[in-house]
This record gives structure tokens, sequence and C-alpha cells, in this order.
């Protein structure tokens, strides 16, 4: 039995490599002329959505994202990769610090799931601005269902999924009912680069965009971001000549050995 | 003048008024250090807090009932639902609801603040009243401070930016607490679990840090730092690429992804420095780094800086100390 549908979450981020900038009046990190991305773990949640297909295991999979206009862009990422259809939520809210709560971005998904009723949805297990990795598990408590947090490989049969899970102190592998939320580790796997041709197709593949306040959810942030300050800077260290130096150093003046 | 009477008064007035329950991390058999990190956070608001040890022998418990600052532990062997903590908190009338940060944690204090109907404030690192907090947020190149105005306040607490309360001289009783088990499907079935069964000390609560990078070149080079790490009562940790290169297992990955470390002494071996990886140690207090290339960001942030070849280096090291 294959399933008939997986639901995929991306969102556009800073890109991993950009060293970000507090903005100087501590309102906030700077996003102007800065380069955007699908965040790496939605990447990664995508990739495994687009194998399950490949592998007969799932007829469709949908891709979601909640943003600006621009979030367009991941969406046709997305679907350059292999997604079927992508639904847009639209919100000029920031999704980084402030702008939507990690309640209100889960229940946003929680009303796409109800409606598209996915057997699987598939996340990243955090994304790399806000660093919450929060939208797995609330989602899956918002629809009642199993969640496997943190998955290092997936493997799908019927109704259930056996997930290998990273841990604090290894791995464990756990057997989950359909349907599930599933979020993504880095290492389940290493995404794809679109192709060109397949970049050009996914210009034509269905995107439909739902206005978020149109959902019924309360968007009113209930975590206000009063001030944001860059982390103290780390004076500047010493280079040392040799290993003498650096024991002596190490036992002399920092005093940890 | 008045108007700092005031604002002392409502400070002792929220004392008064918070109340905080901490649940406790643990992997089954111990409590974690990380959750006395979180007593300490929650010292902050009141000065004593009660514990919820779910899904746990009666022993964790124990732990938990000497450490400082615990007023009461409540104790439940199997795992919970999360509805059922969700009731549990409102029927303690609970305003603050603690845990440290572990994958442990970061995979049920989202759900339960989902059944509470709020957004969790997840990764404080600072304590500044009882509804303000200051989190790191995209790897830690920024720091915000964000207000709550939620009726309860579900944070998870940066264990290595808190000191911990002592284990010991506590004095709490324990209570069996009713909560609703948690049932399928929420509930997963566990197939097997694997640790990297290690004589070190744990990676997040280490003194010393000795952490290997893609310039190690093979896992069996690491056993040069493990020589090291033990001579020095230190972990072993390493950077993404190591992990990703097949050289050490995941856990010992340390960054914005893997672990998040502050030891006494950080030494980075033939790691370059990411962005993803300085989010995970840029706090410990004193930071070497062993690299041959002179331009590797990891001296920016290293105190003792040596450029030489790791594999005469770090044999070196390890004779002279």
């Amino acid at each position: 039995m294959s399933l008939k549908r997986v639901l995929v979450g991306v969102k556009r981020v800073v890109d991993y490599a950009v060293r970000v900038r507090v903005a100087g009046d501590g309102s906030g990190v700077e996003l102007a002329n800065v380069k955007m991305s699908m965040n790496p773990f939605c990447e990664i949640a995508c990739e495994e959505a687009i194998r399950l297909k490949e592998k007969g295991l799932c007829e469709e999979a949908v891709a979601v994202s909640i943003g600006p206009k621009q979030a367009q862009e991941t969406l046709r990422s997305a679907l350059a990769m292999g997604c079927d259809r992508a639904i847009h939520i639209t919100t000029d809210a920031r999704l980084d610090q402030g702008g939507l709560d990690p309640l209100a971005v889960a229940q946003l998904l929680q009303k796409i799931v109800e409606k598209e009723e996915p057997d699987l949805v598939l996340v990243g297990k955090q994304s790399i601005d806000g660093d919450h990795g929060t939208t797995a598990p609330m989602l899956a408590e918002l629809l009642g269902w199993s969640q496997a947090t943190f998955a290092a490989s997936l493997n799908v049969d019927g109704g259930t999924a056996e997930v290998e899970r990273e841990t604090d102190a290894g791995t464990e592998v756990i057997k989950i009912q359909l349907p599930a939320v599933v979020s993504a580790d880095l290492r389940l796997n290493a995404p794809r680069y679109p192709k060109l041709p397949n970049i050009m197709k996914a210009k034509k593949k269905p995107l439909e965009a739902i206005d978020a306040a149109s959902l019924g959810v309360d968007l009113t942030p209930s975590i206000v971001v009063e001030g944001v300050a860059p982390p103290a800077a780390r004076k500047a260290g010493v280079t040392v000549e040799s290993v003498d130096d650096l024991v002596d150093k190490l036992k002399n003046e920092a005093a940890v050995l | 003048m008045l108007r700092h009477a005031t604002g002392a008064l409502r400070r002792v007035a929220a004392r008064r008024q918070a109340s905080t329950l901490i649940l406790a991390d643990h992997d089954g058999a111990n409590m974690t250090p990380s959750t006395l990190a979180a007593l300490t956070a929650a010292s902050k608001l009141n000065e004593t807090s009660a514990v919820l040890v779910a899904g746990a022998p009666s022993t964790v418990a124990e732990q938990a009932a000497k450490a400082q600052g615990v007023e009461a532990v409540f104790h439940v062997d199997a795992p919970p639902s999360a509805k059922g903590i969700a009731s549990f908190v409102e029927k303690g009338g609970y305003s603050h609801v603690f845990a440290p940060v572990s994958n442990n944690t970061k995979d049920f204090v989202p759900r339960i603040a989902a059944a509470l109907g709020v957004s969790p404030v997840t990764d404080i690192c600072e304590v500044l009243n009882e509804d303000t907090f200051v989190r790191p947020f995209y790897a830690g190149n920024a720091l915000a401070t964000v207000k709550t105005t939620q009726s309860v306040t579900v944070a998870t607490v940066r264990a290595t930016a808190f000191e911990k309360v002592s284990e010991e001289g506590g004095a709490a009783g324990v209570e069996a607490a009713s909560i609703d088990a948690a049932v399928a499907p929420e509930l997963p079935e566990k197939i097997s679990e694997s640790s990297g069964d290690s004589e070190r000390p744990d990676l997040t609560a280490a003194r010393v840090v000795v952490s290997g990078g893609r310039g190690m070149g093979s896992g069996e080079n690491f056993a040069m730092l493990e020589q090291l790490a033990d001579k020095l009562g230190g972990a072993v940790g390493a950077s993404r690429a190591a992990v990703d290169a097949g050289m050490v297992p995941n856990e010992l990955q340390v960054g914005q992804t893997g672990k998040v470390v502050a030891p006494e002494l950080y030494i980075a071996v033939g790691i370059s420095g990411a962005i993803q990886h300085l989010s995970g140690m840029k706090d410990s207090k004193t930071i070497v780094a062993i690299n041959k290339d002179a331009e590797a960001p990891i001296f920016q942030v290293a105190d003792y800086g040596l450029v030489a070849d790791l594999f005469e280096a770090v044999p070196e090291l390890d004779a002279k100390l």
C-alpha cells in the first residue's frame, strides 16, 4: 500500500553561509540584500519526500511554505527537486524573529493538513534563523498524531514507519503509526541539485496561494522581540610559537591545566 | 526613589506569584546534570521549584529530591501524554515550566506547549524577569530579548549558560503524580537503541573537550585525541565534517545542530571554525586551536592558537602534559 500524499514544510531563510548583521538600532537582524535560500533541513525533508515517490511508496508530494511573496522561490525550488505541487501561505510577518509565534506556524500547517489529508508530514528539525526546532512536535500534538524527530533514516511500510532517531547518546529506532509528523536531521540524506530542465518544468507546476489571515488562526505574536544584540565579542587571542609555549600558557596564564 | 521602591515591590510580588515546574531530563536511569542548570534558571524567579520526573524509575525522583532548591518532586513511572502533563501544569497553577535543552526535551517540550495552547520560548540563556528572557538565534550570531505575554511560560534552558545547583543538600519529598499515560498513536514503539558506551565524561558536562575536524583525516587518528582527552579527564567532540566523513559517531557533533558545550578548556584540532561549529563552543572559557592553516576562522575565537601540523603537535602536547 502506498501513501496517498506526503506534505513537506519548507522555509525560506538567510543562506547558511551568510554572516548575519544585527541592525544598529537593535531592532533585529538585517535581511535587506542578504542571500536567502531554502533552510538546509527543509531541503533534506524535501529530498526524502521525493525519494518516497521514486520508490513508489507515495503518490504525491506537496510542498508548503509560510512567508512573503519571495517564499514562492523556495516553493519553486521544491517543485524543481520533484514535488508535484505547492501551497503558499502568504504573510508579511517576519519568520525569523517576532513575526509569527511557533504555535501560529504549527496551527497554520494544521489547517493545511486538515485540508490536504496527507499520510505523512515531513519538516526539517529546525530552521537555521529562528533556531526553535518546535514545528514538528507542536504540529503532531495539534493533530494528535505520532511524531519522530531528528530522523536519520525513514522506512515507510504501509500504515507504519520505522524511524532511526538521533539521540543525545547515539541512535534509537522507533516504530510509529501513520499518519505522523517526521522531522529530518542532517544525516537523513544528501539533497539533490535540481537540473535545468526540472527547474523549467517547475515553473508550470501548480502553486496555490492562501492568505494566512484567511485560515482562522490568531496571528498576533505573544512572544515579542524587544531587542536584538550581537553576542559579546571574544577578546583577541595570541598565537603561540610552540607546544611548550602552549603548555606554559595553559598552566600559568589560563590556569586550566 | 519612589519609582525604584515600586519596582522592587513589584518584583517581590512577582517572586511570590511565580511558581516553576521543572521537567527533569534523564536517560531512564539518571537525571542529567543539565537539569541542575534549569533549576538555577528557575531560581532567578523564585527560591524553590517543583520537579516532575516522568517516565523514569523512582531512583531518578530521589536524585531530584536531593538537589538544592527543590521544593517537591512529582513522580510518574510510565511516559505521560503531553495533554496529561498540560493538565498537571494547569491544575498545579504553575506560571512557568522549564526544561533543560537536550534532544530528549526538544522532542516533548514543544508538544506540551502545544497542548497548553502556548508557544515555547526555546534555548533561553538569560532570565531577565518572569516574562522576559534572552535567547540566541541565527547560530548564536544574534541574541534576542523576548517578552512573552502568555498565561504560562514554557521555556527550554541552555544548560551551559547557567551554573548548576548542588546535587546535594535538598530534602524534598517525593509524591506520586497521577498523569495519564501516553497511548498510541502518540506513543512510539521502541525497537532498538544504540549508544556509544564511553568511559569519558558526558560531552555537554565535561570540564575539558578535545574536538577533531576534517583535518584529522580518519577515524583511527581520533585515538590521538581520545588519549589526550583521557589525560585531561575530558570528553571528545567533533565538527560536522568529521561526523559526515564517518570518522566518529553523530552524537559527538558540536555545533548549531549538534551539542552546545561551554567547558573550561576547548581544544579544537584540525577544525576550520565554520559559523555552525562556533555556535556550539564559543562560550568555552579558554579555546585552543591547533591548525596548519593560519587563515582558519577558528583562530579568530581562539585564546591560544598554534599553527602547526596536528600530527606532530598533538602527540607532543600529549607527551608534555
